[in-house]
C-alpha cells in the first residue's frame, strides 16, 4: 500500500510542463465527452422510458377518456368508460377474486417461507440442496405447463381425486370446475412458490447476529421469546421486502387463471382475475378505451396498496440500531 | 417510495457464514420435516414426468410414480400434434430468449454503470423513476405498446418482445447491477483513467469483465422469465406460425375436445427441461440474485 503511494502523482506535478496546453484542451475534452457521456450510456433507457413505459402510461391515461377499439380514431367519451366500470358487475367480481386471491395466498406464503427458512437456517447438513428444491417451484410456477398439470391434478378425475378415492371419499368436488374451489387451487398454487421469498429469509436471518439469541436467552428467553422478540424484530425489514414485492406479483397473476379456466375466468366468473378481464376486454373485444381505463385503475390500486404497505410499515418495521 | 426499497434487501453472498452453535432439538428431526415437505413439493412434478411416460388412459388410474405400462410414444406424438413441429415453437422461443438476453445484458449493463458510476442532472430522481418501473405491472401498458407495435406492423414478428429488452425495460437488472458494479473498488476506475481510458473503455474494460457474476445472474433470469413469458407474447404473437413454447402448449389445452394429457405432459417437460438446465447450472448465480433484488 505505502509503495504506491511513494509514485508522485505524474499528471499534476507535471501539469504546467511542455506540452501542457495540448493536455489541458485533451483534459477539457475528456470533460465535455464527461458531461454527454452519461447520457450516451442512459440513451436506450430512456429511448424506453420514452416508448415502452412512462410513455404509454401517459398513452393510456389518454385512452381511458376515448372510444377506441383500433380501427379509425380514438374518439373522447370524458368519463365514460369509468362510469361504466362502476356499473358493471364483472369488473367488481374481477376485484372480488385478485383482493381474496392476494390477501390469502400472499400471507400463507410468507408464513410457508418465514417457517422453512427458520428451520432450513439452523445450519443443518444438506441446506443448499433443500434450498434448491423448495426454490425449484418458484421458477416455474408461473409457467403454462405448471398451469396445464394443475389443471389435471385438480380436475375431476385428476389425481387429487384419485387419491381422495383411494382413501374412501366417495364424491369428491372436481375442483377447478366447482365455482366455490377453482380459486381455492390457484391460491395453493401461489403458495406452492414460497421458495423466492424463503430464499430472502433465509439470507436475511443469516445477518442476524448470533450474540442477540445468546444475550436473550442468558436473560432467559425461550425459543418463542427469542422468535417474537428477536427474529421478528431484525427481520422485519426483509418481511416488509417480501410483503411488498409478493404483493405486487400477486395482483398481476395471468397464466394460471388463463390456463385453468382456459381464458374464460370460469366457472361462473370465479376465477376471473382483475388482468384476465383486462384482457378479455382489451384483446378479446378490442375494447382499447375501457382497457385503459381498468389498467388506470390497476396502477391506482398496486401503487395504493405499496404506498399504504409503506405508511404501514413505519409502525411495525424495525430499521436497526 | 420506491427508493426505500434500497434499504431492505441488505442479504448478498452470505452463504459463508459459520454455522450457529445454538441449543438444538435433534437435527433428525427437522431433517425428517424437510424431506417430507419436499417430497410433497415434488410430487406433482415428478408425477407429470412419470406420467409422460404412461399411456393416456393410464393416467387417469395411477397415482403413483412408477409406470405400470410403460411407452415413448407421447414424445414424438406431442413433438408432432400441432399444425408444426414442436421444433418450430422452440425455435420461435429461442429467438426471442437470446434477442432478450442480448438486449439485457448491453442496455441494462450500460444504464446501471451511468447510474452507478456517472454524474449527471437529477441522477436520484431518474434513479427512483427507473425503481418505480421495476413494479410497474405490465398490463398497464400494454394497451399502448400493442397500438404503437400495431402502427409500426410489428404484431406477430419478434419484435415488440425483443425491442423493449433493448431499451432497458427492465429495472430489476438495472438494479442488481448498480449494487454489484459499486461494489467494485473505485481505485479501478482511477487507475484506468490516469491510464488514458475515458467511460467507454472503462465500462468495456474494466467494469464489464468484473461483472460477469452479475450479467450471469441477469442472462439466467432472462431466460427463464423470456422462455416462461405467456401474457405478452400471448397477445403480440396471435399467428400459428409466430407460436413461442408456452402458447402452443396452451393450444393443447384450449381445444374444446379431451385433451390427450400424455402428450401434453411430454410437451410440457419439453417445455420445462432448459428452465430446469439453467437452474442446474446456475444456481450459485440465481441464489445470489433472488437475494439481492428478491427476482422470483
Amino acid at each position: 500500500m505505502s509503495s504506491t503511494l511513494d509514485v508522485p502523482p505524474r499528471e499534476r506535478s507535471h501539469g504546467e510542463a511542455p506540452g501542457g496546453a495540448s493536455r489541458a484542451a485533451s483534459r477539457a475534452r475528456r470533460r465535455r465527452s464527461g458531461r454527454l457521456a452519461p447520457y450516451l450510456f442512459l440513451a436506450p433507457w430512456f429511448a424506453g422510458l420514452l416508448f415502452i413505459t412512462a410513455g404509454p402510461i401517459a398513452a393510456s391515461a389518454y385512452l381511458s377518456f376515448t372510444d377506441y377499439s383500433l380501427i379509425g380514431a380514438p374518439e373522447w367519451i370524458g368519463l365514460d368508460n369509468f362510469q361504466r366500470m362502476f356499473d358493471d358487475p364483472r369488473f367488481y367480481q374481477s376485484l372480488k377474486v385478485t383482493f381474496i386471491y392476494v390477501v390469502v395466498s400472499v400471507p400463507v406464503q410468507l408464513a410457508f417461507a418465514l417457517f422453512l427458512a427458520m428451520i432450513l437456517d439452523r445450519g443443518l447438513r444438506g441446506l443448499a440442496l433443500y434450498r434448491s428444491v423448495y426454490y425449484l417451484p418458484s421458477l416455474i410456477g408461473g409457467s403454462v405447463a405448471i398451469a396445464i398439470l394443475w389443471r389435471q391434478i385438480f380436475g375431476s378425475d385428476g389425481l387429487l381425486n384419485q387419491v381422495l378415492r383411494f382413501v374412501g371419499f366417495e364424491n369428491p368436488p372436481g375442483w377447478v370446475s366447482d365455482p366455490d374451489y377453482a380459486l381455492g387451487t390457484l391460491i395453493i398454487l401461489n403458495v406452492w412458490t414460497f421458495g423466492a421469498p424463503m430464499v430472502i429469509f433465509l439470507a436475511g436471518l443469516r445477518q442476524i447476529p448470533t450474540m442477540y439469541y445468546e444475550a436473550a436467552s442468558l436473560d432467559g428467553a425461550g425459543k418463542v421469546r427469542q422468535f417474537v422478540q428477536v427474529t421478528l424484530p431484525l427481520l422485519s425489514p426483509i418481511i416488509f421486502f417480501n410483503l411488498v414485492l409478493q404483493t405486487i406479483n400477486a395482483f398481476q397473476t395471468f397464466t394460471q387463471a388463463f390456463i385453468v379456466s382456459g381464458g374464460t375466468g370460469g366457472p361462473a366468473d370465479s376465477t376471473l382475475f382483475y388482468t384476465l378481464y383486462l384482457y378479455q376486454r382489451g384483446f378479446g373485444n378490442f375494447d382499447m378505451g375501457y382497457a385503459s381505463a381498468l389498467a388506470w385503475f390497476l396502477l391506482l390500486i398496486v401503487g395504493g396498496l405499496t404506498a399504504i404497505n409503506f405508511i404501514a410499515a413505519k409502525y411495525w418495521v424495525f430499521y436497526g440500531d | 417510495m420506491a427508493t426505500d426499497l434500497t434499504v431492505a434487501p441488505p442479504v448478498a453472498a452470505t452463504e459463508k457464514l459459520p454455522d450457529r452453535k445454538k441449543k438444538q432439538r435433534p437435527r433428525w428431526l427437522a431433517h425428517i420435516v424437510l424431506i417430507l415437505g419436499a417430497l410433497l413439493m415434488l410430487y406433482p412434478l415428478l408425477w407429470m414426468l412419470s406420467s409422460s411416460f404412461k399411456f393416456t388412459e393410464d393416467i387417469f388410474s395411477q397415482t403413483g410414480l412408477i409406470p405400470e405400462r410403460v411407452t415413448t410414444e407421447n414424445y414424438p406424438d406431442g413433438w408432432t400434434a400441432l399444425p408444426r413441429d414442436f421444433g418450430h415453437y422452440i425455435w420461435n422461443s429461442l429467438v426471442i430468449v437470446v434477442g432478450s438476453i442480448i438486449g439485457n445484458l448491453l442496455a441494462c449493463s450500460a444504464a446501471a454503470y451511468a447510474f452507478a458510476r456517472l454524474d449527471f442532472r437529477f441522477k436520484k430522481f431518474w434513479f427512483a423513476v427507473m425503481l418505480g418501473t421495476m413494479m410497474l405491472p405490465i398490463h398497464v401498458v400494454i394497451v399502448p405498446q400493442y397500438i404503437l407495435f400495431a402502427e409500426l406492423d410489428w404484431i406477430n414478428t419478434y419484435w415488440p418482445l425483443i425491442v423493449p429488452k433493448l431499451l432497458a425495460t427492465d429495472g430489476f437488472f438495472i438494479f442488481l447491477m448498480v449494487q454489484f458494479i459499486r461494489g467494485i473498488p473505485l481505485e479501478l476506475d482511477e487507475a484506468a483513467r490516469i491510464d488514458g481510458c475515458g467511460h467507454f473503455a472503462i465500462f468495456w474494460r474494466i467494469v464489464i469483465p468484473l461483472s460477469v457474476p452479475a450479467l450471469a445472474t441477469t442472462a439466467i433470469f432472462t431466460f427463464i422469465w423470456t422462455w416462461n413469458d405467456f401474457f405478452s407474447q400471448l397477445i403480440f404473437l396471435t399467428d400459428p406460425e409466430m407460436y413461442t413454447v408456452p402458447v402452443a402448449l396452451r393450444t393443447f389445452v384450449d381445444a374444446t375436445s379431451q385433451t390427450p394429457w400424455g402428450p401434453v405432459f411430454a410437451m410440457s417437460i419439453v417445455a420445462l427441461a432448459p428452465v430446469f438446465g439453467f437452474f442446474l447450472a446456475g444456481q450459485r448465480y440465481l441464489v445470489r440474485g433472488i437475494a439481492t433484488t428478491g427476482l422470483k
